[in-house]
Order: C-alpha cells, then structure tokens, then sequence
C-alpha cells in the first residue's frame, strides 16, 4: 500500500530536475551562504586566493596555468558540494511542493457568527470554523468539531479507500487537499498558512531555513576544528622551509590545504540532512524538528498500542462461555441486547455472533443506553420491566454485581482465565446481580508484525504492548506478536507511567499514539509519533506525524535516523582516511624543488610535480559528485550489533577511504601526463 | 629485542599489584599500614582546614588544583630568585634571572622538567630540594588526582547512586587524594627506589664536591671535582614520577646517576610503572575493568610498536662514522654500559611516558629513531604523564568514540552518557591547541634564526626547534639538547607551551567528563557501541594515528624524515 | 562513602592552598630527600659519596667517572665533548647529519688510528665517539683489546699478560643481553700499575 506509493514517488524522483539544481549551486556561491558551511567556505577562499595570486603574477608568468587550473578545480568543488545540497533540497522541495500544491487554491466556506463566506484558504486562521460539504476540498488542517464524514485522503497518503472521521473520536483530525465524499463537516483549522505540519516539513528540506540537527551541529563544529588545525599546518609550513631556504609554492600550500581539510564530509553534510528529512517525507511521516528524526536513531524502547498496531483493529466476539446454569441463548441474547446500541466493532461483532446462533433481538424504544466509560470499564441497557444488562471487564461486572448484591459465579473466574490465556479478550455479561457468562472477544495479530519487531530489536529498540486486557489475554498476544514486553490494564495514566520509568533507567523512549489521552504520554515520549487521523491534541504533543496512520511506521524512523548517523561518520570516516594518500601526492610535489631527497615519499610515482596536486585536487573534487547518490540514499543500516556495523564501516570507509584513492590520483594521473604531456 | 621483554614483564609486573594499590588509595579503602598512614594524615587534613570527607564538585577540585599550583608557583619563583642569598648554597650559586627562574618554576610545575639551565651548576641544594623536588613529587600526585576526578565524572561521580539527573557529581576531594597518594604511594616506592639506586652507586650525601688527583698527570688535569650530593632521592622521584629533570646535565646518561645495567634497568622500569598502573587503577577505581583492558592493550600495542622501531632504526651504524672507524654500533651519545639497545628503548619509553628523563642524547640519534621520541611526544598518550596521559588517552576515546558512535547510527556514547555539541565544543579547542602551539610558535622560532639558537645545521635544526615545543607542551621536558635555550624568548614561549599542556590538557578533559557525568545513562544494547572491545581499540588507534599524522607529517617531513632521506641519497653528510 | 551531602564548591579556599604548599616543601622537600640520603649514606657508604677511589689518603677518583688518560703505558677512555670535567658534562649533542660530527670523528679517528697505529677501518666505534655523558667510564672490550699492544710495548710488557688483565677486568652485559660488555678504563690502569 503505502510502501507502493513511496516507490513510485521515489521513482518520479529519482529524475530530480538536474539543471534547476546546478543553476541553485551557482547560486549558492555567495560568500554569504557559503559561510554556513565552513569547510567549503575556506575552498571558495582558497580559490578566490589562486585566482588573485594567478592574476597578480600575469599570464605568461610561470605557473599562471597552473595556478587558473588549480582556482577552477577548487570552484568547481564548490559547486559540487551546493549541487549536493542542491539535489537533495530539490527532491525534497518536490516532494513537498506537490502536497502543497493541491492546497494553493483551495477555498473554504468560513462559518463566522452563523454565517458563512467562502475565503481562500490563505485567508484562514488557526481557531476559524469551516463548513466542507460532500465534494469539496478540505482547505486547512484542523480538526471535525461537529460530524462525520468519509475522506479521501489519496492525495496525501496515496491511499485510495476511504477514512471515516468523526468528530468527537480519536479520528477526528482532517489534512488540507483531502476530499470529503460524503457528508458535511464542521472544521476548525489548526494551524495558520505557512504553519501547518507540512510547511515546518518544508522548512526542514530547505538548505537556507533548516536548522541544523543536534549530532550535525556537533560534526560541523569537529569538522570546523580540524579545518582550523590543518589551516595551522599549512599557514607555519612557508616560514619552516623557509628555514631551510626553501621557497614553497603558494598555489601548492592553498591545494594541500583544500585537501587535508574534510571536504568530502564538508561538501556532502547539508545534503545528508536534507536527504534524511526527505526520506522521512517520502515515507509519508511529517517530522517537526530535524531533531526528532535524528533522535530516532537513538530509541531504546518503543511503546505502541496494541489495537490497530499489533492486532487488526477490532476484537471479534467468538465466542459465548454461559456460567453453569445459564442457557447459551439467554447469555446470548442477553450480550445482544447489551451491544445494539455499541457502535463499536466488537459491539457489532457481538450482535453479529448473536445473529448466527438464531438470536436477533430488537431494542425497545424506552430503553437507557449506558455508553462505555472509561473508568466504569462497562456499558450496556436499561430496559424498563427488566434486570439491568452490563458488559465488561470482569473486574468491573463481579464490582457491579456485589453492589448490586448479588455475587459472581465460582466458575466466573476459570471461564475468564481459560479465555484470557487463548489470548482472547473475555467481556463478561451480568444481568441485575446475576453474571450470565462470558464473550470471547477475539484479537487477529497482523501478518508481518512479528518481523518487524525483530527487526527493531535487531537494531536495540526493545517494544513494549499497551493494552487494556488483562495480563492473561496481553501475554498470549505479546508472545504471539514477538513483542518484548507489555503493559496490560493499562489506563493513561499507567502509559504516562511506564514512559517515566524506562526514561528513569536511561532509555528513549518511541511512543505512538493517536487518541487525546494519548497526548500526555506523546509529550512525555522522547519521540511521539502521532496518527494523522488522530486528534489534533495528540498531533499537537506529538514530534512527529503518521500521514498513513501506520503505527509501524516508526521502524523506518528509526532506520532513516541511523542512517543519518551513520551516513555523516562513514563519510566522515572516508574523507580523513583520504588524506593519507593526499599527503603522499602533495608533500613530495612541495617540497621536491627545494629538498629533492623528498621525491622519496613519492610512493605512486606521480609524472610531476603540478600533475600530482591537479590530480589529488581533482579526486578531492570529483569524489563529492560520486558520493552524491549515497548520500541521498543513505547508507544502509542493517540490523546487526554495535561492534559488527563499526567493523565492517571501518573496514569499508576507513580502511577503503586510505586505500581507493592511491590507485584513483594514479590514474588521474596517468591521464593527465596523456593529455598534458609530462 | 630481550631488552624490551625484560624490560616490559617487569614493570608490568610491578605495576598490577601498584594499580590495586593506587585504587584503594583513592577509594579511601583501608589498607595494609591503614593505622600509620591515618595517623599521619589527620593532623595533616586539620592543619588544612578540610573535612576528608567531603567530596568537591569539579568545579571545586579544578579550583583546588589551580589555588594549591599558584601557591606552590609563587614560593617556588621567588626560591629560584633569591637562592643566591638563601642557606644550603655551599657552591655560592647565585640566583636565577627572572625569565630562567620563571621557565624554571613553570616547566617543574607541570611535572616537564625542562631544563633550560644547566643542572648542578645553576641551582643551590636548598633549590633542588625545597624547590625541585617538592614539586617532582607532588605534580605527578595531582596529576594523577586530576584523572581520578575525571575517571570518577565518567562514571557518574561518587554520589551517581544517589544524584538525579543533572545534579552536580562528586568527583573526589583534591586535598585528600594528593596527599593520600603522595604519602600512600608514592613516597614509599620512591624511598625503595632511591635506596636502590644508592646501593648501585648514585650519590647519596650531603658533602661537597670531591676533589680528585687523576692518575695520569701528563693527561693535562690536575685536578677533577667531583660532583655529589642527595642525588639518590632526587634520581627516584625523577623517574617515577614522569619528571625528568636530573641531578647532572646529562642526565641518566651521566655514570653517577645511573651507573650500571641494573640502575638502568631499575630506571626504566620506574619510567613506566606509574603510567602504567594508572591505567590499571581504572579496573577497580571505576568498576569498568574491561575498559582498563581494552586503554591497557591499546597503550601497550603502541609502547611496542614504538619500542621496536626505535630499536630497528638506532640499530643502523652512524652515518657520520662511516670510513672513520669499524661499522659497529652507532654510539655517539650513548655509554658503552648502556649500548643502543638500552638507549633506544629508554629514548621511546621516556616520551611515551612524558617522562624526559634520557640516557642518551637524542640529538644524536638517527634521525629516525629521533622521529620515535617525537611521535611519542606527539601522541602524548602512549602511557603519557602519571594521570595526564591516561587523560589525553580518554581525549582520544571520545573523539573515536563520537566517530565510531556516528558510524553505528548512535548519538555517540560513552559509558551511557551522550557526546552533544558542548563537549565537542570543548573537544575541539584541544584538537586546535596542539598544532597552533607547537607549529605556530616553531614556525615564529625558524622564521626569526637570530632567536632559534639552533646547534645543528639543515634540517636537524628544524626538528630541534619542534622537539623542544613538542616536549614542553606535551609536558615531557627531554630536548635534542643542543639547542641554545636559555633566552628570553625560549624561556617565555615555552612556558606558554608548558602552561598550556598542563592546565589545558588536564582541566577541559574535567569539563567535559563532568558535563557528561550528570547526563542520563542510555542502557547497554546490542546496538551500543561497546568500547571495550577490539574493534573499537583499533577505531581508536586509527584515530590516534591518524590525527597525529594528519597535523605533523610535513613538520615531521621537513625534519627527521628529509634528515634521513637526504643521509640515505648521500651516504654520509648532505 | 560520601557522608555529607554539600559538595565544597570551593575547593577547600586560601587557607588549605597556602597550607598545603608549605607541607609539601616539608614533607616531599625537606623529609623526603634528607631522610633517604641519610639511609642511603648509612646503608652504602662508598657509594653514597661518589664510589671515590682512594690511594694513601688521597682521592684519584671516581670508579664511575672517566679521567683522561695520555701516557702511552695507559688505556685511553672515550672522547669527552666536556674534556673529562665532570661539573661540565655534556655530549656532543651533534646530530648525525651534521658536518661538524663528521669533522670531529675524523679528528679523533685519525689520533686514535696513529696512536695504536692500525687503519681507522679497525677502530672500534665507541673510540670515535663521544659518549653522552662525556665521562663514560668505560670502553668497549674490542676497543681495550685493540689497545692492549701499545700499551704492552710501553711497558715492555708481553701482550698476553695485558690481555689478560683486560680479560679480568671485563664485565659481560647483565644476564648476558642487557646493557654492553665493558672494560672500567681507570680500575684496568691502576691494576697496570698496581702490578
């Protein structure tokens, strides 16, 4: 489903607009931009400083050809570096721009003092009231005050069937650019122009707004350190040879310089971000922060409902359990007449079982309804002439019938625990102070949730299933799901709880959820990831949104966070690495002419000393562009433990980034003594 | 080869039971002798004013630490000054010009023991001892006290049971730690040492100079003065407690300071022990005992690596030698007692102790066996200074650890606690302090030749020049010694270096550990990165190298290495 | 372990600064170093003041220092770069690259090859060499040996009779690989005489 959608977005994607990105490169030239990235700032500086040094001298000067080579490879490394965060800002901006899009020249009916305007929907504000009809357009994000309606939300999530949303439920929240089909909503927009989940989205892909993430910030301030150490290492090397009387080649100094200093990291940095927060949008989650999806890769606890997450949405009544003495009938028709005004599934699905053992029963008119509470942990009917009938939890109805007088039958207690430990959910039925029986209510754990969970465990995320049922009924299913531990008889206030209590040892703690009782607990959660079709409140406390409603989503979170992580130290890792073989390049290049014993440290017998530095410099230039793809993609996180995923990137980036490149400038080399002459 | 193995299962020997010792030391655990040493200690603490008991914030012990240097920095100045008019000066010494006494006071305070004045003949008893040997004792204490503060932030502090989140951490009180180690540890094994080294044949009197009639009087001398005095002690302290300042000018190459195989053996070994058992202190100081391992393997493959090199390369006959004499061992500077053998392995192991002490002149040595004392110093971390090194080490394991913790998709991590933007904030000031400070003051020193009083022509000069920077600020204080040091701007650009190797080096690493301390602890996971284990040893070593090689190798390319390059194109002399 | 829950932010303040200052003069300064010197010279009197060689009262000098030797009927020790005075003792501190190395060995290769009269390709390498200390005690047993002819001659000796006195007075490396074997260049010259 979802998954099919983001394989086509990405395959759309894949063809990003190239030339829009390289002119946005060009444009990124400016000093002012530049200087956000330090690193590649001292490379536009280092270039301009050749280009002038060139200049100065005149052509016809000796190494005034030299000198243009060397300015035009350092700006043109540059540019490579912008282009990255070019392409990676375009696909984002793509993405987001064709959300946005639909939403451009939406209109809405605004509802003030009773009547109602049609206003574009540039002109609604957080708290304005919008009445959407059958047909129409949502023109903001917000919440269904007063309705129901099915949705079409394809647009968005790229899922075709219709959502029910309902004010008043925990699916209650509504995204611009989805269309009503039926029904009419009252709105009220949450959010105002320019503020809505998507647009801080956007903010997040755009190179000149985005702020950088925690661990970015930290390599940025690492990679500015070492940029200034290996400025000191060229800025005292002229007077030292100098010692010697020794005359180094300024030229050379700038391109030993631009190749010491971490561009490839440098160059390649924003672009990783960037890639990052549109591999979180492309998988239809809508983060606020940068921060969050990098935290992600952090999580050492995961909390999920086990309702619509682990178990297929709704519990089916399988089975009736009457107490000795008890027709099965009675408990049946009894436990259907409690359930004809539950609109709930399990409701239904009671009445449905009902229906097939012959019992179909009709509510009179004169009847109470008692709706669900939370905190009764029942419902059922008043019926005039007639013993009240409860459903429940068993706690609760053996509760209500000792109030009532009356006492629980001895079989209750092995019925409920009989039913429970086949991880069914038992409802027991009283009525007046009798207790009929029990209703079996069926959880149907989804197909491949047992993979993921191993899959987040295999990359140190422990999960742990929230349920109201009983201990009994949550053990069977966490065993049947794989999940690592439970809450059961959780109330929000347990959830709230347990968050406190895993931060308490240490861990992060993932949380998701979608109803307002949730919203404490998403706020608590070092990440919450909220269901888009959830409340506003929930979406409100959450750090992240669920488009798609999937509560699984939140195993990609974790990966697109690691893969940030690890994307920036491998790289990181590579571009130090590089510099061994650079210096064997460079070092003989400089000094020969004044030490020639030095020639010794020409390892790859480079042709001389301008074509070493041109080629170092080009392999230095050319690597960003070949790394572009990665950094977009990320690189691939597999779940393995800490020590195997070090051994095989060290080997891969550190080990390969020393190796590659001698082979690589030999090459450059050899190609530009063909070209060039010796 | 023998020499190394000899050398290394001796001290490490030594080292295991001194490691315990150290540990309880810190820990206030009882211990055997508990009664004497508590009986002295008492008084001592109320004479201070402190209650033992009481731990310090590092903020506090960062105070402490810099309020008991200042004292001591100022007595010590105003000795060097005036000792010229102060008792026990029977060789009438006068007193020391302001910038040498400053030099003086600052390179024996930050446990160097860079000489820019020469030994015997420039400083009077009450100097060496009142003076010299107070602060040969007690800076390698605080040092050691400054890394059990920083080993105890990286757990959590004393208090981690009981602190919240954010709560500040005791990490120890400074008073009781120095003087408990001072008294505990390390003047008993100083005592034993020097008693030994007596018996070996170094000096142990407090008479004057012996005046000797040579034997040969057609020789030309008719009359040899012969230097004594408490030599023993002052000898023990230096080598124990990574100090290296001698009693004589050349130091332990000089007979009466080391005169046998067995002093020697003895000297070396003590260059070493403490380093060592400082790392194996972390076991039972911290709890985290395969951490130990994994600092102790790690240091241990350097030592090795570095020792066999320098070997190798002083192996090769003297290149200045050739067609002078038989090709044989190459001992210009170095005591036929010794050999090169001996010298070699002590030329390594007293800068990869940050010691300095030397048995021969490693101005003279190959040029690439000169390269191994620099890498030594360099790397700063090998066993390094008592507690520096080990802190210049943890320096390194959170920059592998920030790196290695990237590369496993983890907010970098040690013991739990998360590397964030301030630490590697802090980190990065000592990631720029050592190059701006050794390649931007060598860089004035060569581009001003009227001020680098070099003695060596070429390229030696230049490593000359970069030795004696690298030496200060890695706290080491061995030179190529020829260089003409005793200036004014010798003298106070050093300190700067030696100011900045100690003080820097040691109270950043606080910070940051103690920004760490109070930080919530993530749990172990498989997917954590584990620093005990071979993979993240050889993360960090790269990381070591890497960066070293990274920052110096022109320097280093520019001097030893074009040095030997250019003896090997022309056979002898360029 | 810690009692009191306040930690000290001050770090103990002046008092416990200047306090400690002064006890670490007295006990690391003062009663360190007398109380070791003084139990050294107890235990190991000779060597505590210099392993001094004395002959009818008079001191000649130290076993451990090198004294310049130039009488043909002695062994001659190492060059000295501090002209065999111990107040001044210094190597040559002269880097192998450096030309005034090789002018100086050559200096002494030439004295030393006319002296025993062989070619320099013969003489050992410690007898070109100054050594670090510049009062190296010692010399090598190829260095004495090569010597032992010109000394035996001087004193109208047989060479094996020298020979083996340089034979007694030569001490093997410790356990038989640490450190160099040596010849004490001024005990070998008094035992010449003493004989």
């Amino acid at each position: 489903m979802s998954s099919e959608v983001i394989k086509r977005q990405r395959h759309s994607l894949a063809h990003a607009p190239l030339l829009p990105a390289l002119v946005d490169a060009l444009r990124k030239l400016d000093p002012r931009t530049q200087l956000r990235n330090p690193v590649m700032f001292v490379v536009l500086a280092g270039a301009l400083l050749t280009l002038l040094l060139a200049l100065l001298a005149g052509p016809g000067s000796p190494g005034f050809g030299f000198a243009l080579a060397v300015a035009a490879i350092l700006l043109a490394t540059v540019v490579f570096a912008n282009f990255a965060e070019s392409v990676a800002e375009a696909r984002g901006r793509g993405q987001a721009a064709s959300l946005r899009a639909t939403r451009s020249e939406l209109t809405g009916l605004r509802v003030v003092d009773g009547r109602e305007e049609r206003v574009p929907a540039s002109a609604l504000r957080r708290g304005d009231k919008v009445r959407v009809t059958a047909g129409e357009l949502i023109p903001a994000d917000g919440e269904i005050i007063e309705g129901l309606a099915t949705i079409n939300e394809a647009a968005v999530t790229g899922e075709s069937a219709p959502v029910l949303r309902e004010a008043g439920t925990d699916k209650s929240g509504v995204i611009a650019g989805t269309k009503v089909l039926t029904d009419s909503i009252l709105i009220e927009v949450s959010a105002d122009p320019g503020d809505s989940f998507l647009d801080r989205m956007i903010r997040l892909v755009e190179g000149a707004q985005r702020q950088k993430t925690p661990n970015e910030l930290a390599l940025t301030v690492l990679l500015s350190a070492m940029t200034l150490a290996f400025l000191i290492v060229c800025v005292s090397l002229p007077p030292m040879a100098g010692f010697l009387g020794v005359e180094l080649d300024y030229v050379m100094l700038i391109a030993l310089l631009v190749c010491l200093i971490p561009t490839t990291i440098g160059g390649l940095l924003p672009a990783i971000g960037i890639a990052g927060m549109d591999r979180a949008m492309r998988a239809n989650v809508i983060a606020k922060s940068g921060k969050a999806v990098e935290l992600a890769g952090d999580i050492d606890t995961l909390l999920l409902d086990k309702t619509g997450t682990i178990t297929l949405g709704d519990r089916q009544a399988t089975a009736f359990h009457p107490m000795p003495g008890v027709a099965i009938r009675h408990l049946a028709r009894a436990a259907a007449l409690a359930s004809l005004a539950d609109p709930t599934p399990e409701g239904k699905s009671i009445v449905r079982l009902a229906d097939r053992q012959g019992v179909r029963e009709a509510l009179p008119t004169d009847s109470t309804v008692v709706e669900f509470s939370a905190r009764l942990r029942m419902s059922g009917v008043d019926i005039p002439g007639r013993a009240p009938l409860r459903k429940g939890a068993p706690d609760a109805i053996t509760r209500w019938v000792e109030q009532a007088g009356g006492h629980a039958h001895a079989a209750l207690h092995m019925t409920v625990e009989q039913v429970a430990r086949g991880g069914a959910t038992p409802l027991v039925v009283s009525e007046g102070k009798e207790v009929l029986g029990v209703v079996a209510l069926s959880d149907i754990v989804k197909s491949g949730v047992r993979e993921r969970f191993a899959r987040l465990r295999g990359l140190g995320v422990r999960t742990v299933m929230i349920t109201g049922d009983n201990p009994l009924t949550a053990a069977a299913i966490a065993a049947q799901a794989g999940v690592d531990d439970f809450l059961a008889e959780a109330t929000p206030e347990d959830k709230l709880a347990r968050i406190r209590a895993e931060q308490a040892q240490g861990r992060l703690v993932a949380m998701v959820g979608d109803g307002t009782n949730d919203a404490p607990a998403l706020a608590q959660a070092d990440i919450g990831l909220a269901m888009n079709a959830g409340t506003q409140a929930a979406k409100e406390a959450g750090n992240m949104v669920d488009l798609d409603s999937d509560p699984a989503k939140l195993l990609d979170v974790v990966e697109i966070g690691k893969q940030l992580l690890v994307t920036r130290g491998a790289l990181t890792t590579f571009s130090l690495a590089n510099d061994v073989s650079k210096y064997f390049a460079i070092i003989p290049a400089i000094f020969v002419a004044g030490i020639p014993s030095l020639a010794a440290l020409n390892v790859m017998g480079l042709s001389s000393a301008t074509h070493a530095v041109l080629a170092a410099l080009i392999f230095n230039a050319l690597i960003i562009p070949a790394l572009i793809p990665l950094a977009l993609r990320g690189i691939r996180v597999s779940a393995a433990s800490g020590d195997v995923l070090l051994a095989r990137n060290l080997l891969l980036w550190g080990v390969g980034g020393v190796i590659l490149p001698f082979p690589a400038i030999k090459l450059i080399d050899v190609m530009l003594a063909a070209v060039l002459g010796a | 080869m023998a020499e190394i193995l000899l050398t290394f299962f001796i001290a490490i020997t030594a080292a295991v039971p001194l490691g315990w010792w150290l540990a309880r030391t810190l820990m206030n655990a009882p211990m055997p002798g508990e009664s004497v040493f508590a009986a002295i200690e008492t008084p001592l603490y109320r004479a201070l004013g402190i209650d033992p008991a009481r731990g310090m914030n590092w903020r506090g012990y960062a105070r402490a630490f810099v309020l008991s240097n200042l004292v001591l920095a100022v007595t010590v100045f105003l000795l060097l000054m005036t000792q010229g008019w102060l008792p026990l000066n029977p060789d009438g010494v006068g007193g020391m010009s302001w910038d040498l006494a400053l030099h003086t006071m600052v390179s024996f305070l930050t446990n160097t023991n860079q000489q820019h004045y020469s030994g015997q003949a420039q400083l009077s008893y009450l100097s060496q001892l009142a003076g010299i040997v107070t602060l040969q004792v007690v800076t390698p204490m605080m040092g050691l006290a400054l890394a059990a503060a920083v080993l105890r932030a990286l757990v959590g502090g004393r208090n981690a049971a009981q602190a919240s989140e954010g709560e500040p951490r005791d990490v120890g009180n400074y008073y009781v730690d120095v003087i408990r180690l001072t008294l505990r540890a390390f003047l008993p094994v100083a005592l034993a040492l020097s008693l030994a080294l007596s018996w070996q044949g170094v000096p142990s009197t407090f008479e004057g100079v012996a005046k000797a009639t040579p034997v040969d009087a057609s020789a030309g001398m008719s009359e040899q003065l012969i230097p004594v005095g408490p030599v023993a002690p002052m000898v023990a302290v230096k080598q124990l407690g990574t100090n290296g300042g001698g009693w004589y000018g050349p130091n332990s190459s000089f007979p009466l300071e080391n005169p046998t195989p067995l002093s020697n053996l003895l000297q070396s070994v003590a260059l070493v022990v403490f380093p060592m058992a400082v790392v194996l202190m972390i076991g039972p100081l911290t709890g985290r005992r395969r951490f130990a391992a994994m600092v102790f393997a790690s240091m241990l493959t350097m030592s090795l690596a570095l020792a066999g090199f320098a070997l190798w390369a002083e192996q090769a006959p003297n290149a200045a030698a050739v067609g002078l004499a038989a090709n044989g061992a190459h001992l210009e500077g170095t005591e036929v007692r010794l050999g090169t053998g001996l010298s070699a392995l002590w030329s390594t192991l007293t800068t990869q102790s940050s010691n300095g002490a030397v048995n021969a002149m490693h101005d003279s040595l190959n040029p690439l066996a000169g390269l191994v004392p620099l890498v030594g110093m360099l790397i700063n971390a090998v066993w390094g200074g008592i507690g520096c090194g080990l802190v210049n080490f943890i320096v390194y394991v959170w920059l592998a650890v920030f790196l290695s913790g990237l590369m496993i998709g983890r907010t970098p991590e040690l013991f739990g606690r998360k590397l964030e933007v301030r630490e590697i904030r802090l980190l990065s000031l000592l990631v720029i302090l050592q190059p701006l400070l050794l390649l931007g003051l060598g860089a004035i020193t060569l581009a001003t030749p009227t001020i680098a009083g070099t003695s060596n022509p070429g390229f030696h000069a230049v490593s000359q020049v970069f030795y004696e920077y690298t030496s200060a600020y890695a706290n080491n204080g061995s030179g190529f010694e020829g260089l003409g040091d005793a200036t004014l701007w010798w003298n106070l650009s050093c300190v700067l270096a030696l100011l900045a190797g100690r003080y820097a080096c040691l109270l950043i690493p606080l910070a940051i550990a103690a920004s760490l301390a109070g930080k919530r602890v993530a749990p172990v996971t498989s997917a954590s990165l584990n620093v005990e284990g071979p993979v993240f040893a050889a993360t960090l070593l790269a990381v070591i190298v890497l960066l070293t090689l990274l920052c110096f190798l022109p320097v280093l390319a520019l001097g030893p290495i074009a040095e030997q390059l250019a003896l090997g194109t022309t056979g002898a002399t360029p | 372990m810690n009692t009191h829950a306040v930690l000290d932010t001050r770090g103990g303040g002046l008092r416990a600064a200047l306090v400690f200052g002064a006890l670490s003069i007295a006990l690391a300064g003062l009663a360190y170093p007398v109380g070791a010197t003084l139990l050294g010279g107890w235990l190991f009197p000779q060597q505590a003041r210099g392993s001094l060689i004395e002959r009818e009262g008079r001191v000649l000098g130290s076993a451990l220092l090198a004294q310049p030797f130039a009488d043909a009927r002695y062994f001659v020790p190492r060059p000295s770069a501090a002209g065999y005075n111990p107040t001044t003792a210094a190597g040559s501190n002269l880097a192998v690259s450096n030309p005034a190395l090789h002018e100086r060995m050559r200096v002494d290769s030439a004295a030393a090859a006319a002296r025993e009269g062989v070619p320099a390709t013969r003489l050992p390498a410690d007898l070109v060499s100054a050594s670090g200390s510049g009062l190296d005690p010692h010399i090598t047993p190829a260095a004495a040996r090569l010597q032992a002819p010109r000394v035996a001659r001087a004193r109208g000796w047989t060479e094996d009779q020298v020979l083996a006195l340089v034979q007694a007075h030569t001490e093997p490396p410790m356990l038989g690989f640490y450190g160099g074997a040596r010849v004490n260049v001024l005990r070998l010259n008094l035992a010449l005489d003493a004989r």
